[in-house]
């Protein structure tokens, strides 16, 4: 009789701790998907900003016609982007074209000058640095979880239910190294 | 965080539960001075209405108790875009479920604090000094450490503590104003007390005036142990702990006073709004740690995460840690970013350099609080823009720079 109680006590306790484990791995994978929206949204948010500073910029820049075609195409090549990691390159190139032409906007008093480019130089370079606390706060959840699945003795449940490790959002260094290139003269 | 978290929630109940004590002492001491020998119980029912009260008040209305003793405005997107853009940036890198509200105090003093029960109801406070002072870089680090208060839970304690210790203060002094005034008149009256109403006299005016020294007690009980972590917090959120060392060192530079903080609001600020520099005693009851200690830790970092926060905590104070266990098993192992001082490079925290965005927030707060005070606008084609009072008699104004005449409709 006793045996059996002690028995049974030990079924409850793995039970539990088998609940409390599943649990926590789902409340993790939760955080990873609600903290990659947050990024979400501040990337579709730029998308969104870029045509109207387009149309903005192109008035005054006319000799920079590459520069603002190559903001174009790296917008474009995001709608472009199928995998995740495709998407993670696509964007750090725009961000790297971003980052070209409002350096070379410096050359442009009058531009500088308007009120409308100012609010939304603000409003884009906000979001650049929204993308990136959002996106260090995505990593770090993806870092809780990912240590959760492949650490003992998460990693039976996680096997069993089959949680995999997230991916990080990593900027590619290419285009973190390409971007400040002002010239002066 | 969770051990911090706990803490503090254990912490505020300590709070609440002493500062019932305390209330029901000084309304029994109140009830027997005042009321007469044996209406001493009367005094402890006064005083646990007061407290309950008080507690439901700081509960469900504490914040805004706390923000309107202050005198702040809230603001919306529109009147101070670059604050409420560095608001939302900080949210994020902190991970808070939901972007604070946004206010502004009409104060020439630099100060900051942070307000609210839970993350989802929380409010940040920012002085027009502050916004006109600071550049973009150092705002984040402001608004980081506050919301680093959020998310540690600080702020439901410190709103107990204010609002609460704020409660025995006025009592103290009511009773004290009522002692001398009005007091001894009744006491005259029913001249039968003799010698125990005495010595409960005795008693009511030395509680009367420790219940403040024990209410500044109770705030030590809000350790300086949180204005560090909320430090390291900023460190983590901006990757760039220089940012709120140079704000922290102009905000002690600046002379002024901040016109609206009290004994029982103190805490909650960044910097002690009421430090008095060079004496022992404020330094020992200090509830800020002293500034030059936080910006010597904070340039010491040799990574953005909280571990190196601790490694230069020790090094600076030769103290042990101060970062809980917990914030330190999770840590990123972030590295530092370099400030806008780089500036152009995209990702960096200011588009036009650290000089361009300080005048730029200098600027939207001058323009929200103008507006504010019913001032009109009008643009001149020179760039000017003129502010026209509201008591302005004349129909038209002369531009200063350029000279040209508008009409004020």
């Amino acid at each position: 009789m006793i045996v059996l109680l002690i028995l049974l006590g030990l079924l409850v306790v793995i039970v539990g701790w088998f609940v409390g484990v599943y649990n926590s791995l789902v409340g993790l994978r939760n955080q990873v998907k609600e903290a990659w929206a947050q990024v979400d949204v501040q990337l579709k948010r730029r998308f969104d900003l870029i045509p109207n500073l387009m149309e903005t910029v192109k008035g005054y820049m006319h000799h920079e016609r590459e520069t603002l075609e190559a903001v174009t195409q790296a917008r474009a090549a995001i709608s472009g982007a199928g995998s995740i990691p495709d998407r993670i390159k696509a964007e750090s190139g725009l961000s790297a074209a971003l980052g070209r032409l409002f350096a070379v906007s410096e050359a442009y008093p009058d531009l500088k000058a308007s009120q409308n480019f100012l609010s939304l130089q603000e409003e884009l370079t906000s979001t650049e640095n929204k993308i990136s606390f959002a996106r260090q706060f995505y990593n770090q959840t993806v870092m809780n979880m990912n240590n959760k699945v492949q650490m003992f003795p998460g990693n039976i449940i996680a096997g069993m239910f089959n949680f995999q490790p997230e991916t990080y959002f990593e900027v590619t260094e290419e285009a973190e190294r390409e971007a400040p290139k002002v010239k002066f003269d | 965080m969770w051990e911090q978290i706990a803490a503090n929630r254990r912490k505020s109940f300590m709070l609440v539960v002493a500062t019932a004590l305390l209330l029901m002492v000084l309304g029994y001491a109140f009830g027997e001075y005042f009321g007469g020998r044996g209406s001493g119980p009367y005094g402890v029912a006064v005083a646990v209405v007061v407290w309950l009260v008080m507690t439901l008040v700081s509960w469900f209305q504490g914040d805004q108790v706390m923000l309107a003793v202050s005198g702040a405005h809230k603001v919306k997107k529109e009147d101070l875009p670059v604050l409420f853009n560095v608001v939302e940036e900080m949210t994020l890198a902190a991970g808070l479920p939901k972007m604070p509200d946004v206010y502004v105090i009409d104060d020439p003093a630099p100060n900051a604090f942070a307000t609210g029960r839970r993350p989802e109801t929380a409010a940040v406070a920012v002085t027009s000094g502050l916004l006109r002072r600071l550049n973009r870089d150092e705002l984040q680090g402001v608004i980081g450490h506050e919301l680093g208060h959020i998310r540690n839970r600080d702020i439901q304690l410190m709103l107990f503590a204010g609002v609460l210790a704020g409660a025995i203060v006025i009592l103290a002094e009511v009773g004290l104003r009522g002692m001398w005034f009005g007091g001894g008149r009744s006491r005259s009256r029913r001249s039968g007390g003799g010698d125990s109403a005495g010595i409960i006299a005795v008693i009511a005016i030395v509680l009367a005036i420790l219940a403040p020294l024990l209410a500044r007690l109770i705030y030590l009980a809000i350790s300086r142990k949180r204005e560090y972590l909320a430090d390291a917090s900023a460190a983590v959120f901006t990757r760039y702990p220089e940012g709120l060392a140079s704000a922290l060192e102009k905000i002690a530079a600046s002379p002024q006073k901040l016109a609206h903080a009290t004994r029982a609001t103190a805490p909650m600020y960044i910097v002690n709004p009421l430090a008095e520099a060079g004496k022992m005693m404020a330094r020992a009851t200090a509830t800020h740690p002293p500034i030059a200690e936080r910006v010597k830790v904070l340039r010491g970092m040799g990574g953005a995460d909280f571990r190196s926060y601790q490694e230069s905590f020790h090094q600076a104070t030769g103290k042990k840690g101060v970062i809980p266990a917990s914030a330190l098993k999770d840590d990123g192992g972030a590295g530092l970013r370099p400030g806008s001082a780089g500036a152009g490079a995209a990702g960096s925290a200011a588009a036009a350099g650290p000089r361009a965005s300080q005048r730029t927030l200098a600027r939207q707060v001058d323009d929200f609080f103008y507006r504010k005070g019913g001032y009109k606008q009008i643009p001149c084609s020179c760039g000017t823009v003129l502010k026209i009072p509201p008591d302005f008699k004349s129909h038209q104004a002369v531009c200063p720079r350029c000279g040209k005449v508008h009409d004020v409709a």
